[in-house]
């Protein structure tokens, strides 16, 4: 079958997708953005996580044909300019490779969109910068096998911080 | 040892410098061995045996051959001769014997992973079933000694036991743990007619070559292995397992295409290594006032009954504390099962849980305090070798740990403390791990358009190698990080020892600094463009004169509820004496990252081995539990300054095993002390208070 649907703001199509296939297979193996990560294939890892219409979903258990004309973001389209060889990272993504949150690198980008959601549910929506028990359940559902997380949470809190500021102030923190 | 290193005015060394790789890995863009992006791949997917042992008699392969997109069905039939070199693991399709449950038999190669999925399950095999045995137990009759191992015995611990006015002597058991390393194994193979090109998810990108060139009698030259990023390993991306050998073979009868296979979560269970499980004797002899007069282990670990592996858990007796009779033992059992491998800290990790924990019930038993224990069980000498340390700060570590912690007014009676229905103790353990180096690397600095480039095939498996050598190359040159171009994880490039043991980043880095020794020597400071110099990790003399090692010490508070028993740990506190450290921020990451680990193995890991069937039951992140976000808490890593003119040039000691090292047992110390319950076995579970 045919699948068309919107990735970080590009229509794409994909023709001769089998039904069964995940919507985390497309991205990875015919649209050429192996950004979000294929570590468990059952939605406990969350490396694999994309907003969908706006909410963050495991991609690896999504059917690819439950994409068909709807809006899919990924890691590889929070970079604020959208364009990667400028490298203008997102707070989020600046504050990650900050704080030290990255070390192997896999698990990072689905934490990625995982945190970006959670700072656009609070800050983006005029609420105040999340505490640590919202960062920790918000992050539940991510498996980190090198950092220990402590650092990610620090990550989380300084991009929250900075996003606030930056909304607050009406310029970069 | 370095002048060179130690005159620099950039000192990039020390510097809490961010990640080299942050960027791309932030942003999607650092591409992992799955995701080069390679016209028209093939994918794999493996047949595994479902049977423990026997041979397979027939294939049917007529439905799986008949699923739209289906390549090729790839069994022992068909595969190419491999040369015997010496590791059954690897000779992979070379025969039709079962050795264990999940083994490699075959594979479907077709156009898309789901239809080699599908056909994998439509293929027919009819074994010849033979009975099996992988009950792991010290009971067994069948137990022997491994030629790696002799016991190691000085003076007569039977003789201190029999005679010591205070004895310990208990069985500590720690379970089957998987490495699970958050990127699957995964690899492409490109047969063509120049040779085989791999991008691997691997430690050691010419180790992979050497050994596929090897078993497939080619020409190392021919063989090239591209890694820039790995999603970790810990251990099980060290040596090679039998897919990197299964994607050759495909790719050799499919040549110039790609050939992809990344393993699932579930096949990671099966076909790429594991921690040995356990069991360990453990006795001590001592004083009223704690002094040991003896120490001994017995190890009793299992291994494949195709390929040995041992776990030599008995290590740490030898480096740990003064006594003057010692004894350590090592017995496998050899089982019907898949070859255990390294996992973080082999040997170490597991091995000084029992001891550990076996300090802290000597502790009680002479009612002495467990940090002033081990103060005055302190040796003068590497106890086994006698080897003066090259620097020694156990200590120094204790010391600071306790200071930072708040150790001072603890009381020791156990179970005193009660808040809000917790159990609340706190615990101490020690951490060790050897300072190795390997030999073989050899590194090139050439200046090119104002810059220098580095290049050494070394492998950044999240440690930090992208960046740690690149400030470690800048110091060496005397320039700025932003001078420094390096190039690692490719083995096109000058030969690199592979990530393990701790050894990637003193191994790399002392022959990075001899490179750029040799090259100032022959260019001076203005070179010109186009000049060159490489030099090879040259040998340290001091390697035999002293013993080397890293120590630490870490503080774990616990928390038992009274009534249903859950664990929690709030606090983790760890103090490590690892000499000079190249990044801060990098190597709290591999501190702390050890440590959680730790926790994990503490509280959670624990691959549960059906004996029926002769494999691990809960083989997937639903039910193979490492530890998540809400496990930890607070958890600090600090380090003393510790100067080491003896280890290599850098002054520094590996640092990405240390960590797991003594976590467990001060997590199990502080339980008992929250509880009164002498935990002995891991995962340290709810049921253990219950009872």
């Amino acid at each position: 079958m045919r699948v068309s649907f919107e990735v970080n703001g590009h229509e794409v199509t994909a023709d001769n997708v089998w039904p069964g296939e995940s919507l985390l297979y497309v991205l990875r193996e015919r649209l050429g953005l192996p950004g979000s990560k294929n570590a468990c294939e059952q939605g406990e890892c969350g490396s694999c996580t994309v907003y969908l219409d706006g909410v963050t979903v495991c991609s690896c258990l999504v059917a690819a044909g439950q994409a068909q004309g709807r809006a899919v973001r990924t890691v590889e389209g929070l970079a604020e300019s959208g364009d990667l060889a400028e490298r203008r990272l997102s707070p989020v993504q600046e504050a990650f490779v900050e704080a030290g949150a990255v070390q192997c690198g896999f698990c990072t980008p689905g934490l990625l969109v995982q945190t970006d959601d959670l700072i656009e549910r609070t800050v983006g929506q005029g609420g105040g910068v999340p505490d640590e028990a919202e960062i920790r359940e918000h992050l539940a559902g991510n498996l980190c096998r090198c950092t220990g997380y402590e650092k990610i949470i620090d990550a989380v809190r300084l991009a929250a911080e900075r996003t606030a500021a930056q909304r607050d102030g009406g310029g970069p923190a | 040892m370095s002048g060179l290193l130690e005159n620099t005015s950039t000192r990039a060394i020390g510097a809490d410098i961010g990640r080299v790789d942050g960027p791309a890995k932030v942003t999607g863009t650092a591409t992992y061995a799955f995701e080069h992006q390679l016209n028209a791949p093939a994918y794999l997917h493996p047949i595994q045996a479902t049977v423990v042992r026997g041979r397979v008699r027939e294939f049917d392969t007529r439905d799986a051959e008949a699923v739209p997109g289906v390549l090729t069905v790839l069994t022992h039939d068909n595969a190419a001769r491999l040369a015997d070199i010496g590791d059954a693991e690897l000779a992979v399709l070379q025969s039709d014997e079962v050795a264990h449950r999940g083994q490699v038999i075959g594979a479907v190669l077709a156009e898309t992973p789901e239809a080699a999925r599908q056909a994998v399950r439509l293929v027919r095999v009819h074994y010849e079933e033979r009975s099996h045995d992988v009950r792991f137990s010290a009971a067994r009759t069948d137990l022997y000694t491994p030629g790696e191992a002799e016991d190691d015995e000085q003076g007569d611990l039977a003789g201190a036991m029999a005679s010591a006015p205070v004895t310990v002597d208990h069985t500590y058991t720690t379970p089957m743990e998987h490495n699970n390393p958050m990127e699957p194994h995964s690899t492409i193979a490109v047969w063509e007619d120049a040779g085989l090109t791999l991008y691997e998810s691997t430690q050691g990108v010419h180790s992979v070559r050497s050994t596929m060139a090897e078993l497939f009698g080619l020409d190392p030259e021919r063989v090239r292995v591209i890694a820039p990023h790995v999603g970790g390993g810990f251990g099980s991306k060290g040596p090679l397992h039998p897919p990197v050998v299964l994607a050759a073979l495909a790719a050799r009868l499919l040549p110039g295409r790609p050939v992809k296979l990344a393993l699932t979560r579930q096949q990671m269970f099966d076909l790429v290594g594991y921690r040995s499980p356990t069991i360990q004797r453990v006795r001590l002899a001592a004083e009223p006032d704690g002094r040991l007069t003896g120490i001994g282990i017995d190890v009793t670990a299992q291994t494949a009954r195709f390929k040995e592996f041992l776990e030599q858990a008995g290590k740490p007796t030898e480096v740990m504390y003064a006594a003057p009779n010692r004894r350590i033992t090592h017995r496998l059992a050899a089982l019907d099962v898949a070859p255990p491998t390294w996992m973080r800290a082999p040997g170490e990790c597991p091995g000084m849980f029992g001891p550990e924990v076996a300090m802290d019930e000597l502790a009680v038993a002479c009612g002495v305090d467990p940090v002033e224990l081990r103060v005055r069980n302190e040796p003068g000498t590497e106890p086994a070798s006698g080897r003066p340390f090259s620097s020694r700060n156990l200590v120094a570590c204790l010391r600071e740990g306790a200071r930072r912690f708040g150790w001072q007014d603890r009381d020791p009676e156990p179970r005193r403390r009660m808040e809000d229905g917790w159990l609340v103790g706190t615990g101490v353990a020690a951490s060790t791990y050897p300072t190795g180096q390997m030999p073989g690397s050899v590194a090139a600095v050439r200046f090119e358009d104002g810059h220098y480039h580095v290049r050494i095939g070394a492998a950044d498996i999240g440690t930090g190698a992208w960046t740690v050598l690149t400030q470690i190359a800048a110091d060496a040159l005397g320039v700025p990080v932003t001078a420094v171009r390096l190039r690692i994880g490719d083995s096109s490039l000058p030969s690199a020892s592979l990530a393990g043991g701790s050894t990637g980043t003193v191994s790399w880095g002392s022959t990075i600094v001899a490179a750029a020794q040799a090259f100032r020597e022959r260019h001076g400071t203005a070179p010109a463009d186009g000049a060159e110099a490489r030099a090879g990790l040259p040998d340290n003399p001091n390697r035999e004169r002293y013993a080397m090692h890293a120590f630490g010490a870490q503080f774990a508070e616990v928390r038992v509820h009274a009534d249903t028993g859950e664990v929690r740990v709030p606090r983790l506190l760890g103090v490590f004496a690892a000499g000079r450290i190249v990044n801060p921020r990098t190597a709290r990451s591999q501190f702390i990252g050890g440590m959680t680990m730790g926790l994990s193995m503490a509280l959670h890991e624990d691959s549960v081995v059906d004996p029926r069937f002769g494999c691990v039951v809960n083989h997937d992140l639903a039910e193979y539990h490492i530890a998540a976000n809400a496990d930890v808490v607070d958890l600090q890593a600090h380090w003393i300054d510790e100067a080491d003119p003896y280890v290599n040039p850098l002054g520094a000691k590996g640092i990405g095993e240390i960590g797991i090292v003594g976590t467990a047992a001060a997590i199990v110390n502080a339980a008992y002390h929250a509880t009164g319950v002498r935990v002995r076995e891991l995962p340290m579970t709810l049921e253990h208070f219950l009872a």
